[in-house]
């Protein structure tokens, strides 16, 4: 039985990682690869690196910092932001990343998908997509959720799944920092649509957010979070504990 | 020393980082001189099997893996390089491996019912086989490794060391003799994985059944 994955994201901005992180027994608690060693041993299943860099400079430490984190952590590694060609997918893929996401990238450039999973496979491209509601339709947003792209989300993530994107990240914009649980009406409609993997994102407050999403939706199979794990708030320890607990098949290492 | 076999299949960035981070020595070579040298060796890759197949015998390189593995020498292929060691694959048409363990490799959508996701991606437990292979002697039953196919090894039966459930039982490791397939990737399944890198550099070619040595982590 596959179990589901619990993936924390780190935001990372000229080689360091941004939000507020309080960890005890981390002394350089914005350093990426500190911390990615740190939930690779807590348990995570997966980490997300997330490059909000806008310059150059930044995008080279970015690139550098994720060799040296994939030297010493051995499990997957998800690359996502700033990924527009295929030279985007080479330049993170060689530093060892397994799967890249890409969002914008994929709304300007349509075929980005179609050719990055036709050189790399299905299984190395994630499509992220930034969803609200807007007058009761889900719509997907661009430009870090900024941008009201007007496309009708559950056909933009068919759309992408058919030209070989190989799982969804879904975030809800509308849920996403309000900790009050995952958008689970969103996801539910998502999964009906494609037959990939799909990670939730955006909502989670609490332990408790992560068992109602796999108790009340078998077919998500992974939960991914940033603060709530950068601040404490949830312990992926303690979290898989409960997982396992209340019978969700999960990964205790 | 441990040679990785680059034949132009794969990234084999995290590969090597993982052997290098549990001690190992790693070469990453097409050069059949250095293979012959080599301790042991690994078969990675991605990918689709015609391609890597073809890859594979371009230079010979087929050749002087069958060569080596019949003479005794430690040889595991991971993923794709597991279904590579098998007699035939049928993804996209039907295509010959090097068939060093008797088996073929289908595709696991005709096996499982529509609600099993394809490609089979995550961590998944491993069911061990009751008699022990010497590339689990770090490892216990149940513990998770990360999966990413679509295809998998069957009519392998005898070689079957493990297995993982996924609407059906799908092979996760196969073994004969002195060679070995992981269809997970070892290199991505944190300590459980470093651990069964760790046991099979530890085999030596006189003797690959040696359960002697010392746990990574």
């Amino acid at each position: 039985m596959i179990t589901k994955r619990i993936i924390p994201c780190l935001d990372v901005k000229d080689g360091r990682v941004v939000k507020g992180v309080n960890f005890q027994g981390l002394n350089d608690v914005s350093s990426p690869i500190t911390l990615a060693k740190y939930y690779s041993n807590c348990g995570a299943d997966e980490l997300v690196f997330y490059d909000i860099t806008a310059s150059s400079d930044g995008r080279k430490l970015f690139t550098d910092i994720l060799c040296e984190t994939a030297k010493s952590v051995f499990i997957p590694l998800t690359v996502g932001g700033g990924i527009n060609d295929i030279e985007d997918f080479d330049r993170v893929l060689n530093c060892g990343a397994d799967k890249v996401s890409v969002n914008s990238g994929a709304i300007r450039n349509p075929d980005l998908i179609y050719e990055a999973a036709k050189l790399y496979g299905d299984q190395c491209v994630v499509i992220s997509a930034d969803v609200k509601r807007v007058d009761g339709v889900f719509r997907v947003f661009a430009k870090g959720g900024r941008e009201n792209t007007g496309m009708e989300a559950i056909e933009w993530i068919k759309q992408c799944v058919s030209n070989g994107a190989g799982e969804v990240v879904l975030n809800s914009i509308d849920t996403d920092g309000v900790k009050g649980g995952f958008d689970l009406e969103m996801l539910d409609a998502v999964c009906n649509a494609v037959n990939v993997p799909v990670i939730a994102s955006g909502g989670a407050g609490k332990i408790e957010d992560f068992i109602t999403l796999f108790k009340t939706l078998p077919k998500v199979d992974a939960g991914l979070a940033a603060s709530i794990f950068h601040f404490g708030e949830v312990k992926i320890s303690d979290l898989k504990t409960e997982m396992s607990n209340t019978g969700i098949p999960t990964r205790i290492s | 020393m441990v040679a990785i076999v680059d034949y132009g299949v794969g990234n084999l960035f995290s590969l090597k980082s993982s052997l290098t981070a549990i001690g190992a020595d790693v070469v990453i070579t097409s050069d059949k001189e250095i293979l012959k040298t080599a301790n042991q060796i690994i078969l990675p890759g991605v990918g689709a099997f015609e391609d890597a197949a073809k890859k594979l015998r371009k230079n010979g390189l087929d050749k002087v893996i069958k060569e080596l593995a019949d003479g005794g020498k430690p040889l595991m292929g991971i993923c794709l390089g597991m279904q590579l060691l098998l007699d035939k694959s049928y993804e996209y048409g039907e295509h010959d491996g090097l068939g060093l363990i008797k088996g073929i490799v289908a595709p696991i959508k005709d096996d499982v019912t529509s609600e099993y996701k394809i490609p089979h991606i995550g961590w998944n437990p491993l069911k061990l086989n009751g008699d022990s292979s010497p590339i689990f002697k770090y490892i216990q039953d149940g513990d998770c490794v990360y999966f990413v196919h679509s295809y998998y090894a069957k009519n392998c039966e005898e070689s079957i060391i493990a297995t993982a459930e996924y609407g059906t039982e799908l092979t996760a490791a196969i073994a004969k003799n002195n060679v070995f397939g992981c269809q997970f990737h070892p290199e991505k399944s944190g300590k459980v994985g470093l651990n069964i890198l760790k046991a099979f550099i530890d085999l030596k070619e006189e003797n690959y059944a040696d359960l002697s040595g010392d746990r990574f982590v």
